[in-house]
């Protein structure tokens, strides 16, 4: 029996949540339990990079495997990773840990609580990415929404209430007939246990509502358009860290599961349906840029690109290519690193000015230059420049839509030129021009805390966009194979 | 001659009411010697009902009338733990509204044994006797507190209301009585050679019966008020143990006698469960006072309890009867927290008293997070995994639609349970509670909180405890 290193990832975090718990929490400023958190998240982020560096990339099959009775002869607990997941358990724990960072300079009240439900969800995130079991997948796919409800609810801004609820009801309606989904595959086939459901196959008569019921609660948690709405209020009530894992972790869940779930499981369904991915995905893509480009706020503006790089995102898994699903991965990672850091930039002047409207910026560049120097860097990875971990998922995911379908490709790249202007002219609006708003000159440059977590997301973006072997060697053979027997189910029948 | 052994519980219990009573008669100032000794009664026929009949894989005695299998005595074991529970943490409570007389342990001891006979009962006559007796103790615990307005109009609601009901139960007893010839269960089933009308009309009679019992709409009227108006420690026995006892009659009296007759009932309960899920999400949607809207909560729960039952199948029984005691467990935490919210002598019970509870009550505001989203049935709390076990088995019967209206009425559920989350996070702080609360008060609120949020550790053992009952 080998060191059960997948459920110490998940373990981690909660331990550390119960120690924290029995710390006190004076004026809200609670030094143990900042660094409580920061050790427990580190150490996650160490293990993580160790599995990714003991993984071998060499096989498709899952690998890490735990399996252990849990509900009598009905469900086990089983986990492990393949080439696709490893890289989103990475992701958790790195963005986890830049949470964990950046809360030193905007969590005011109850750090302690905060900090208990930031760890709590990276926990529960861990457990979505690594389960290998039908209903412990859902467990914890549910489960993040108590702490992400609270953490919108208690910390978030004025309309927080709405918000929070929105969000909560949104996913709950989406997920319950996921449920139904999974247990009649339980009946169907006879077990839950996703290796197991692979080699056996679905019944093709099932195949179409099941999707569908998967279908919808992915496309709330993705989100896709028209069931997008939660997602800008749930981003821009929720406090900076929020957000941050919002976007960066919560929305690959739904990706992810598309890969894992959609695909592997039901590839003829998948088939069929490949179009109302491809129409929705469209217009994600190009109507919330058109939306984004006319947002005032500007965690709004990032929210609805993030539904459009989302969009993206589901085009090009149901490419069913191999550049395409790669570049989706690489697109999801890379949105993960570059949507937090943008979160974070926001974060930033919002912590000083207390306002997100563009309109109350402009000129800054001169007064706090490290600050923009850095704005724009993430703002270019955004719209996907050459040399930014963003072009190389946006290019991969065209190169995949042109193989499958010249039109949704022509039209999707529209949505890159829709995302260069609303990118820029934010950027523009923000950092140049003249400076009117006088109270600006008294803003000042990044603090060593956030200087240090933006360098830490630049590195990966400018890295991963040079140089993405690590990324496509690790996925390579696990995409590879799951087109393979996508396709090899779909010839035999 | 009967095995006596058997009945020992019933026996020992209604000796100990006797003896009570005499006691109380004759010694003043004795409300916390009987007190005690209830609790200590209480106690003793739990581990005698366990050593009993753990062994006993089903007896009938005295003619067939009483039945003694794995299903009487866990639910005979959860209503005597349920009553002793009850009891000890409503002490604070009985003190403050000086209501702490001999009688209220004395009733409690009473219905209790009503429901035991309930819940062995195999003949509908026993089963009557049964259901009267615990009855008539409850109405008179309704009214309990009856300087107050509210306590003596809840206690002459319920007891107008259950006593119309009683008279239909009666009603469609006699008609199976008349048309198989026999009032026990067993000779019933082997009388219903073929579909009769009339046999039917008796079922649907009994069934609003139970149905009124157990608060499933559209028989559920009585259940706000009489909750809403009753001191708190009576609605948490309402709400806890006498649904426990009919859910067994109904579970032996669907399917002792009348199993070959499914397509006939069925469709009523499918029709009540789905009816009291909607209806129950929907109403406490509206609600300002806690008791008031826990009532419409456990109409929505026993919905989905019914929902197991509609299936037909063993897994059915077994998942409503995990479903039942996830649920008891539940409102035990729930009722344990609104008894802590006590200052100068009163206790609150509107929503709004909850306001920023979180501020001044870390660790009481945590136990109402953890029960909320447990009664919401979030994983990976105790509530969603009595959920997903009904709706396994309702899925297994293939029912889909049944499955879908109950998990969409979860979300609507979900709103009310994450307004009250609202309040007590998000909102505003109130004055502070008293923190003083007795020791059993604290142990029941900490045990039951544990318990919610670590079943999913050890999910197995109640499932292999329940999977020993099987009726058909």
């Amino acid at each position: 029996m080998n060191f059960p290193i997948l459920s110490s990832l998940i373990l981690l975090p909660v331990i550390g949540a119960l120690f924290l718990f029995f710390t006190k929490d004076k004026n809200g400023n609670n030094l143990t339990a900042k660094y409580v958190s920061l050790f427990t998240t580190i150490v996650n982020f160490l293990i993580s990079i160790y599995l990714w560096i003991s993984f071998d990339q060499s096989t498709s099959s899952f690998q890490f495997i735990e399996d252990r009775e849990w509900i009598n002869g009905f469900i086990n607990y089983k986990v492990g990773v393949d080439g696709i997941s490893i890289l989103f358990i990475i992701l958790t724990t790195f963005i986890t840990l830049i949470c964990i960072i950046s809360v030193n300079n905007t969590i005011k009240v109850r750090l302690r609580d905060f900090l208990i439900a930031i760890l709590i969800m990276e926990s529960f995130m861990i457990g979505v990415f690594c389960a290998l079991d039908l209903v412990v997948f859902y467990l914890f796919f549910e489960a993040g929404l108590i702490p992400m409800f609270l953490i919108i609810g208690i910390w978030g801004g004025p309309k927080r209430v709405y918000s929070a609820f929105k969000f909560f009801l949104y996913t709950l309606l989406g997920s319950v007939l996921m449920l139904v989904a999974i247990i009649s595959i339980y009946w169907i086939s006879g077990t839950t246990d996703v290796m197991k459901l692979y080699e056996l196959g679905i019944d093709a008569k099932y195949q179409n509502l099941l999707w569908l019921a998967f279908f919808s609660s992915f496309a709330v948690k993705t989100p896709m358009w028209p069931v997008h709405t939660w997602l800008p209020d749930a981003h821009v009530e929720a406090p900076t860290a929020g957000s941050v894992l919002l976007a960066a972790i919560l929305l690959k869940m739904a990706g992810y599961g598309f890969i894992r779930f959609s695909l592997g499981l039901f590839p003829i369904a998948s088939e069929i349906f490949t179009p109302l991915i491809y129409t929705l995905s469209v217009i994600a893509i190009v109507f919330t840029s058109l939306i984004a480009l006319m947002q005032e706020d500007m965690k709004k503006l990032i929210a609805y690109s993030s539904v459009a790089h989302m969009g993206f995102v589901t085009l090009g898994i149901f490419t069913i290519q191999q550049q395409g699903i790669e570049g989706s991965i690489i697109q999801m990672i890379s949105h993960g690193l570059v949507s937090a850091a943008l979160f974070l930039c926001v974060g930033v002047v919002y912590d000083r000015m207390h306002s997100r409207l563009i309109s109350s910026y402009g000129g800054i560049v001169t007064i706090i230059p490290k600050y923009s120097v850095l704005f724009m860097l993430f703002t270019l990875a955004a719209l996907g420049l050459p040399g930014t971990s963003g072009f190389i998922g946006e290019f991969l995911i065209l190169m995949g839509a042109f193989k499958d379908n010249f039109i949704v490709a022509v039209i999707a790249s529209l949505g890159v030129i829709l995302g260069a202007a609303y990118m820029l002219w934010l950027y523009k609006r923000v950092v140049f021009g003249k400076l009117i708003n006088t109270d600006l000159i008294k803003m000042v440059d990044l603090n060593k805390s956030e200087y240090f977590i933006l360098t830490c997301l630049a590195v990966p973006t400018l890295f991963f966009g040079f140089y993405p072997d690590p990324l496509i060697n690790t996925i390579e053979v696990s995409v590879n194979d799951l087109i393979n027997t996508y396709n090899a189910n779909l010839i035999s029948k | 001659m009967e095995n006596l052994n058997l009945v020992l519980p019933e026996i020992f219990v209604s000796l100990s009411i006797m003896f009570l009573l005499v006691l109380g008669v004759f010694k003043n100032d004795s409300s916390k010697l009987i007190f005690n000794i209830s609790l200590l009664v209480l106690l003793i026929t739990a581990t005698i009902t366990l050593n009993e009949t753990s062994n006993i894989d089903h007896t009938t005695l005295f003619n067939n009338s009483v039945v003694i299998d794995h299903m009487s005595s866990l639910m005979k074991i959860i209503t005597l733990v349920g009553a002793f529970l009850v009891l000890v943490i409503s002490f604070n409570y009985l003190k403050t509204f000086k209501i702490f007389k001999i009688e209220y342990p004395i009733l409690i001891l009473s219905s209790v044994l009503g429901m035991m006979v309930m819940i062995s009962s195999n003949d509908l006559m026993v089963f009557y006797i049964g259901l009267e007796l615990q009855s008539l103790a409850l109405y008179v615990l309704a009214t309990f507190n009856r300087d107050q307005l509210k306590s003596s109009e809840a206690g002459l609601k319920y007891f107008v209301l259950s006593a119309l009901s009683s008279g239909l139960l009666l009603y469609g007893c006699s008609l199976i009585y008349g048309f198989s010839g026999s009032t026990n269960f067993d000779v019933i089933s082997n009388q219903l050679n073929s579909s009769n009308y009339v046999l039917t009309f008796g079922i649907v009679f009994i069934l609003v019966g139970l149905a009124f019992k157990i608060s499933a709409v559209p028989f559920h009227m009585w259940a706000p008020d009489v909750y809403e108006g009753s001191p708190t420690s009576v609605t948490l026995f309402f709400t806890m143990v006498p649904k426990i006892a009919a859910l067994t009659v109904f579970i032996r009296f669907l399917y002792v006698p009348f199993l070959n007759l499914i397509d006939q009932w069925q469709m009523i309960i499918i029709f009540l469960s789905i009816a009291s899920m909607l209806f129950g999400a929907i109403a406490a949607i509206g609600q300002t006072n806690i008791k008031r809207l826990i009532a419409y909560s456990s109409i929505g729960h026993i919905g989905y309890t019914l929902a197991g039952l509609a299936t037909g199948s063993n897994e059915g029984i077994q998942s409503s009867i995990v479903y039942i005691t996830i649920y008891v467990i539940m409102n035990l935490a729930f009722f344990s927290c609104l008894l802590m919210l006590k200052r100068n002598n009163q206790y609150y019970e509107d929503i709004e008293d909850l306001s920023g509870l979180s501020k001044n009550h870390p660790l009481l505001s945590l136990s109402f997070l953890v029960i909320l989203f447990s009664l919401a049935g979030i994983p990976p709390l105790a509530g969603f995994f009595a959920k997903f076990y009904i709706f396994t088995a309702v899925l297994e019967q293939s029912m889909y639609f049944l499955a879908i209206v109950g998990l969409l009425s979860t979300v609507i559920a979900a709103f009310y349970y994450l307004r009250i989350i609202k309040i007590i996070y998000f909102d505003k702080e109130k004055e502070k509670y008293d923190d003083d609360h007795s020791l059993w008060l604290k142990f029941s609120l900490t045990f039951s909180t544990i318990l919610i949020l670590l079943y999913f550790i050890f999910p197995s053992q109640l499932i292999e405890v329940v999977s020993r009952i099987n009726i058909i």
